[in-house]
């Protein structure tokens, strides 16, 4: 039918354009930096692994700082993108995004207490947030759960439980000493600064895993957004749906905020810009992804050029950039009378 | 297609947490007929619609689809024979009317089957039935009341099951899109030999649509049967604590309900 050609056509447009934009940004990434490197040699570089030609200089730069950061940029958005588009369709509700609902905050409160009242540092913490993030999560759904969840009972809970995990962090920077309070300050703003390129290959591993059981588990949720009784109605399982989805999207965040830290607002943005892109034409997971992907890797550039020798931590332009897509959704929604 | 699949509920007892709404119900729907389920708010209609649509679990006694626990079966299963459109269905942000009547081709969709021209012909059938191909590229936020209705309805019939619950679905709907629905449903039991169970508000249009009508109070059945033979003015006093007169509808032949308020009786009426 034409309408469904039309929509299949505007998916595969929208896919292209971010493709394109994302290879363009990936390209100013292996370019720009401190030390000059000509394309030539970044090219061969790039591909020494295939040639052989091999040139230890440029290669360090190349392949071991400018490669795997932009790689884990676009991993951890990518991840931070899934996470939050599905929480908010799940959810039905832009605000659900796991930045929002307080996982993020999970994580970072469990990341302060490894460092500051653990002494933690490096990989360790980035075990501790995990494990806050997955956490929290369970508390969320346990505290909202009765006889099922409604997205907005998840909403409330999950920003109660961000306030208070706020204070908890706040609490447990009175107790610390200066060098410690400036070590978790700059795992809670969230960098690539530090990226190892181990980092990549854990958060890659996840999604190998992840991806998958997202894809297996999406085909339900084509019935759940028309309301849990026209989805049953129609076959679709909704609780182990949802609850299955809802772990998957947990893993993407609680990977991704290891990697990186709580980068804020990449979960949150990504998928109503795609879905803006989209105008109807699709759910837009692949299209979120995509949108996060860019949002992270271009924001580490901003960051990293923006200021003439100072390398910003990329939350700071999430945050800053995001802040203001905020203010313009609930403008958007004030003027169209929506709540949520 | 035709209507073998028998849809039945034995000692059914539903509740919402603690509280009960209906208790002990026995209910065989009539295959190839148009049931309409009537009685006053809260009596439960709508609470027996979810428990034969296996959307609400009984707390006692069971509900059979063709001899099985419908509650036993395979979700999928049921979904290919059994069609349900709840009260209030929510349309997903900027759908179209096209996306969200293909949605009914779920159950019928899988791993390896994808969309094939089967499911275009059964989205292009149910909007054709609800008079709605014109509106095929539209967003559903976009529609009116009764036409975002009829949708739906195309939504349930793209399913293309034996089987079709109806939770009042001519709310909000004027009287002129309430007929059409309703000579819609006629038309999948009458032509195409469907079975139609719908909760309805309006008593007359109930009796006159209805081939089996249920008349429900206190999450009991009352009365059931042609429309002529339950709706009496007993029945009507009984099921909606009102004083009526049953008077014959002069375009369809079947019972109307005139009912008796406070005000405006002419005041010396014949005695009956």
């Amino acid at each position: 039918m034409a309408v469904r050609q039309a929509a299949a056509n505007r998916r595969r447009a929208v896919a292209v354009g971010l493709c394109v934009a994302l290879a363009l940004a990936f390209a100013f990434a292996m370019y720009l930096g401190d030390y000059p490197v000509a394309v030539p040699a970044i090219v061969q570089s790039l591909l020494s692994p295939l040639t052989g030609l091999t040139d230890r200089g440029v290669d360090f730069i190349v392949l071991q700082v400018r490669l795997p950061r932009a790689v884990l940029a676009m991993l951890s958005g990518a991840s931070f993108a899934l996470a939050g588009i599905t929480f908010q369709t799940l959810l039905r509700n832009p605000l659900a995004s796991p930045d929002i609902i307080g996982i993020a905050h999970g994580a970072s409160a469990a990341a302060v207490f490894c460092i500051i009242v653990l002494g933690w540092s490096g990989l360790a913490v980035s075990f501790g947030a995990f494990g806050g993030a997955v956490i929290t999560a369970l508390a969320i759904y346990l505290l909202a759960w009765r006889n099922g969840i409604t997205a907005f009972r998840v909403v409330l809970i999950g920003i109660g439980m961000a306030a208070m995990l706020a204070a908890i962090i706040s609490y447990l920077f009175t107790r610390a000493r200066l060098n410690e309070v400036q070590q978790a300050m700059a795992w809670l703003v969230g960098s690539l600064n530090a990226s190892r390129p181990g980092d990549s290959f854990v958060l890659g591993g996840a999604m190998l895993v992840l991806v998958p059981l997202m894809v297996a588990l999406l085909r339900g949720l084509d019935a759940m957004e028309l309301g849990d009784d026209t989805a049953k109605s129609l076959g679709a399982r909704v609780e182990t749906t949802r609850l299955g989805l809802m772990l998957v999207a947990v893993g993407f965040a609680a990977f991704a905020t290891a990697a990186v830290g709580p980068v804020g607002f990449v979960a949150f943005v990504s998928g109503p810009l795609a879905r803006t892109l989209l105008r109807g034409a699709g759910r837009g997971f692949v299209h979120a992804a995509l949108v996060g992907a860019l949002v992270m890797l271009v924001s580490d550039l901003l960051a990293q050029h923006l200021l003439p020798a100072v390398q910003l931590p990329v939350g700071v332009v999430t945050g800053a950039c995001g802040a203001l897509f905020l203010l313009w959704l609930l403008m958007a929604q004030g003027r169209s009378g929506q709540v949520n | 297609m035709s209507a073998n699949h028998q849809l039945l509920a034995a000692g059914l007892d539903l509740a919402y947490g603690e509280r009960q709404i209906v208790s002990a119900l026995d209910l065989a729907v009539p295959p190839g007929k148009l049931t309409v389920i009537v009685g006053a708010n809260a009596c439960g209609k709508s609470t027996v619609l979810r428990g034969l649509a296996r959307l609400l679990a009984p707390s006692r006694g069971a509900v059979y689809l063709d001899g099985k626990p419908i509650h036993q079966m395979p979700t999928r299963e049921v979904a290919t024979v059994l069609g349900v459109l709840p009260q209030s269905p929510i349309a997903p942000e900027a759908i179209s009317v096209t996306d969200l009547v293909g949605r009914g081709r779920y159950p019928h969709q899988g791993w390896f089957r994808r969309w094939t021209p089967d499911d275009d012909k059964a989205v292009a059938e149910a909007l054709a039935a609800t008079d709605t191909s014109e509106l095929a590229d539209r967003p559903v936020d976009e529609l009116s009341g009764g036409q975002r209705q009829r949708v739906w309805i195309a939504m349930a019939l793209a399913q293309e099951t034996d089987l079709l619950l109806l939770d009042e679905p001519t709310t909000y709907l004027d009287i002129n899109h309430q007929v059409e629905v309703l000579d819609l449903l006629t038309d999948l039991v009458r032509h195409r030999g469907r079975t139609v169970v719908v909760v309805l508000h309006d008593l007359n249009l109930a009796c006159r649509y209805a081939d089996h009508i249920v008349a429900m109070k206190s999450g009991k059945i009352v009365a059931e049967g042609q429309p002529v033979e339950v709706m009496t003015e007993k029945v009507v006093a009984d099921v909606f604590g009102m004083t009526s007169r049953i008077v014959v509808d002069p375009v369809s032949n079947t019972p109307m309900v005139v009912p008796i308020g406070r005000h405006h009786t002419i005041a010396q009426a014949a005695p009956v």
